[in-house]
């Protein structure tokens, strides 16, 4: 070819041209992929509410460019408003990594802040958890009174800001990791699921996974990490329950990324160690396991975080794709504390790992039980979020829809995979709230 | 593998729903799988089925030129009555009007063209071109969307049988500049006190319009009471200009056809997308991306319905062109510079690029084999005709989806 020949090569090793350095780049091809058609804006239930927030498509690729320009601009203030619902992303149809975005803009914005404010302290208590819940589930039944004592809850939110028209939840008295060692941990769950297996005529492979049960279900609802133990061995599944730090959903809703990576050092660390030796990583909580499949890898470079990803599953999900479970479930039926109708709320961690409707086909068939959708409105709470005193008023008002459609719905029961969805839609409408988990120890064990 | 189903449909889009509508109703235990939100809220919400003959002539009766379309043509596989019974099908679980003549309807838009569509939303239907009534068309200051003296004027070009004025207001509800169509349509739902004071603001420009267009974003859930509700203050017939995304009127004709495809049975799951499959002859499997993991959904049959160039169910490379789901043969032609022409309103052949079927809606290979037994193709997947151009990418998606549906649903496998 002469110099003077201007048709490009067909060569693939000349294209595309590396105009940029390697590093920082990897978020310009996302804010290059948008388009600007806002769908992601009308997708935003917080925008949806509150006029002043700028939406998604700004606080992501539109920050992101503005941020290329000679340090110009700070991380505008506002990305303390998003929510960190998730839902743009499953919005976006040019595959425009939008929270990844968000939660590097916030993490950025976090550390410019000043570290002895109150705010920030009080999102770092927040974000932190299972910290606090390890603390008051030595002493949940003083814990219990002393987080919802009316004057200690005044003083908190003068000085800390954390509302006080919520109620804490409250601490079992039996977390569920000393249930499960009292029960003699692994070693029974084997001999349990090497009977299941037996009694079905189970035989061949392995069939094995590690529990992620996240702080929620351990300190606050250890009847759902009870429901998956029984249901999985009841399948001939072993459980063995990990050493295990929070998913960081929390903490990346609020910029604290220093404090995620900490503890996905640790969650992948034994994750990774069990996938290798065959196991499948399950989560009851659809935000630890979102956060294990998209955010860690998305935000952290961690040996083994790929693998640990991509082996992680919602606990149901997981039955689906690998057992019959509508075969099981068409034979069974529902007696008893559970034979009801119930109110189901997916959460917006569930949408994007494509789980909505999940709950409502699998049981649909079930005697003796009513699934309602109550639509595809956002609870509003969005984990730590709603907590926030200067936030509350926002969350009830987001919230507000999905209480309408309780309230309609022919149940006075609520269900939801999400433990703090589950508290706003008690905080809203009065409702007990299950986890299909419960409903499928039901059904079935 | 446990997630089965007879017939699974792949893409949420107009031909997706349509063949999952079709298959359910056939009494098919049916599955849709969609990667994302359904793209429907990215269009207009018209439905038009042949605006354009492919010399560039305006049709006023889509039907009768559907003979005279190239054989490559989707809608020569599928026939005229194919056509017929797809809308039928279509009016059955929407409000849609237009179909009591097979003439179509000539809508304005929002850059004040007119377009040739055979259904339209009820929220269109005052202000169709062949009403001789006169027209005004209001903007808003920060919808820079919708420019309404500029739509007048070209639609004034255009040489409409009644008079058109345009003119821009401020909208009375308070929102930030760049307020989403929401924003403005729960407003518009929510606060007498805006209508009001909107139509105030309206009424002093009015003159002897009968008729007035506002941007499509009066009221979301409660469309028809909004239009109403202005109508009655400005004591003119109110109609919404369809626009470009996000658009709440192809927001409302997803939730519609979402709720049939609901109620006729059928399984639907948003958010992994179908990145392969497992069989030989017949497609055994597909495989859904569930973050990172491939799982198995068994089917017995299997609609692909994953949209065209834009859609990204056909795409481009340097060297070629394919269709990445089960790599169906594309034709086109072998050096790249013939893919398109140097007029940028010319007759390019990549508008034309996609799957070519047998009767059945089956992919055919480079020997015109079908590619697989159980696979058949609907919507701007398929090629052979150019939408953009001919405007029929909504009925083409409803023709070959409600027959790719039935076909696959009545199979015996």
């Amino acid at each position: 070819m002469s110099d003077t020949d201007t048709t490009p090569t067909e060569s693939d090793d000349d294209y595309p041209i590396e105009v940029f350095p390697e590093n920082d780049a990897d978020l310009r091809s996302g804010a290059d992929d948008c388009y600007k058609c806002s769908t992601c804006d009308t997708n935003c239930p917080v925008a949806e509410v509150d006029d002043d927030f700028p939406g998604p498509k700004f606080q992501g690729p539109e920050q992101w460019r503005l941020k290329q320009n000679d340090g110009e601009h700070a991380i505008d203030d506002s990305i303390t408003d998003c929510s960190n619902c998730m839902r743009c992303d499953s919005a976006c149809p040019s595959d425009v990594p939008l929270t990844e975005m968000h939660n590097t803009a916030r993490g950025e914005y976090v550390e410019g802040m000043s570290k002895t404010s109150v705010k920030y302290w009080r999102n770092r208590i927040l974000s932190n958890y299972r910290l606090s819940a390890r603390a008051a589930s030595v002493v949940p039944r003083l814990a219990n009174f002393a987080m919802n004592f009316g004057p200690a809850r005044w003083v908190m939110e003068k000085t800390l800001g954390v509302t006080a028209e919520r109620e804490f939840p409250a601490f079992a008295t039996e977390t569920f990791r000393e249930w499960w060692e009292a029960r003699g941990g692994a070693a029974e769950s084997r001999r349990r699921a090497e009977e299941a297996r037996e009694r079905r005529g189970d035989t061949g492979a392995d069939k094995k996974v590690a529990y992620f049960h996240g702080c929620y279900s351990n300190y606050n609802t250890p009847e759902v990490g009870k429901a998956m133990i029984r249901v999985y061995e009841q399948f001939g599944y072993e459980v063995v329950v990990p050493e295990q730090r929070c998913s960081g959903t929390p903490m990346f809703a609020n910029g604290m990324l220093d404090d995620a990576r900490r503890d996905a050092k640790v969650n992948v660390s034994s994750m990774s160690d069990l996938i290798d030796q065959g196991y499948d990583a399950i989560a009851s909580c659809t935000s630890c396991s979102l956060a294990l499949r998209q955010e860690y890898p998305e935000l952290f470079d961690i040996d083994g975080i790929e693998e640990v990803s991509e082996n992680t599953f919602e606990a149901v999900e997981y039955l689906r794709i690998h057992e019959d479970l509508r075969e099981e479930l068409s034979g069974a039926d529902i007696e008893g504390e559970l034979e009801k109708e119930f109110a189901y709320h997916a959460p917006c961690h569930a949408r994007n790992q494509g789980l909505e409707r999940q709950a409502v086909e699998l049981f649909g068939d079930l005697e003796g039980v009513g699934v309602e959708d109550v639509g595809d409105s956002c609870s509003g709470i969005s984990g730590t979020y709603g907590w926030k005193a200067e936030k509350y008023d926002i969350s009830m008002e987001i919230g507000s829809e999905m209480f309408e459609h309780m309230e309609s719905a022919p149940s006075e029961t609520g269900m939801t995979e999400c433990p703090t969805c589950a508290m706003q839609m008690e905080h809203g409408t009065g409702y007990e709230v299950r986890h299909p988990l419960e409903l499928l120890e039901a059904a079935l064990v | 593998m446990a997630i089965e189903s007879e017939v699974l449909v792949v893409g949420g889009g107009l031909a997706g729903l349509t063949a999952a509508l079709a298959s359910a109703r056939a009494g098919a235990d049916t599955r849709l799988v969609s990667h994302k939100q359904s793209t429907l809220r990215n269009a207009s919400g018209l439905v038009d089925v042949l605006g354009y003959s492919p010399d560039g002539e305006l049709l006023s009766d889509p039907y009768a030129a559907i003979p005279d379309l190239p054989e490559s043509h989707p809608y020569r596989t599928v026939g005229v009555e194919g056509v017929r019974e797809a809308l039928a099908v279509f009016d059955s679980v929407t409000d849609y009007e237009g179909g009591h003549t097979d003439r179509n309807a000539l809508v304005p838009t929002h850059g004040g063209t007119v377009k040739p569509t055979a259904r339209y939303p009820p929220g269109a239907a005052a202000g169709l071109a062949s009403r001789g009534d006169d027209m005004a068309l209001v903007g808003f200051e920060a919808t820079t969307d919708f420019d309404a003296p500029r739509a007048a004027a070209h639609l004034r070009a255009a040489g409409v049988p009644f008079d058109v004025r345009g003119v821009t207001v401020e909208f009375p509800g308070d929102l930030r500049a760049d307020a989403a169509v929401t924003r403005y349509a729960n407003v518009l739902e929510a606060e007498a006190s805006v209508r009001r004071e909107l139509a105030e603001r309206v009424e002093p420009h009015l003159g002897d319009a009968a008729r007035v267009g506002f941007p499509a974003v009066l009221g979301n859930e409660e469309a028809g009471f909004v239009r109403e509700a202005l109508a009655d203050r400005l004591g003119a017939d109110v109609f919404e200009v369809p626009s470009g995304p996000p658009s709440l009127p192809g927001l409302r004709l997803e939730d519609a056809l979402f709720d049939a495809l609901t109620d006729a049975g059928a399984r639907i799951e948003t958010g992994n997308p179908v990145v392969g499959y497992e069989g030989d002859r017949r497609v055994e499997s597909v495989l859904v991306d569930r973050k990172g993991a491939e799982v198995p959904y068994r089917a017995d049959r299997v609609v692909l319905a994953t949209g065209g160039l834009v859609g990204k169910g056909i795409e481009t490379e340097r060297g070629a062109v394919r269709e990445p789901v089960f790599d169906c043969h594309v034709p086109h032609p072998e050096d790249r510079y013939d893919w398109f022409e140097d007029d940028a309103f010319g007759d390019h052949a990549f508008a034309r690029f996609g799957v070519t079927t047998d009767d059945g809606l089956r992919p055919l290979d480079a020997d015109g084999e079908p590619e697989f037994e159980n696979l058949r193709a609907a919507g701007a997947v398929l090629g052979g005709y150019d939408f953009a151009a001919e405007k029929s990418g909504a009925g083409v998606s409803l023709a070959t989806g409600h027959l790719a549906g039935t076909a696959a649903a009545e199979e015996t496998p």
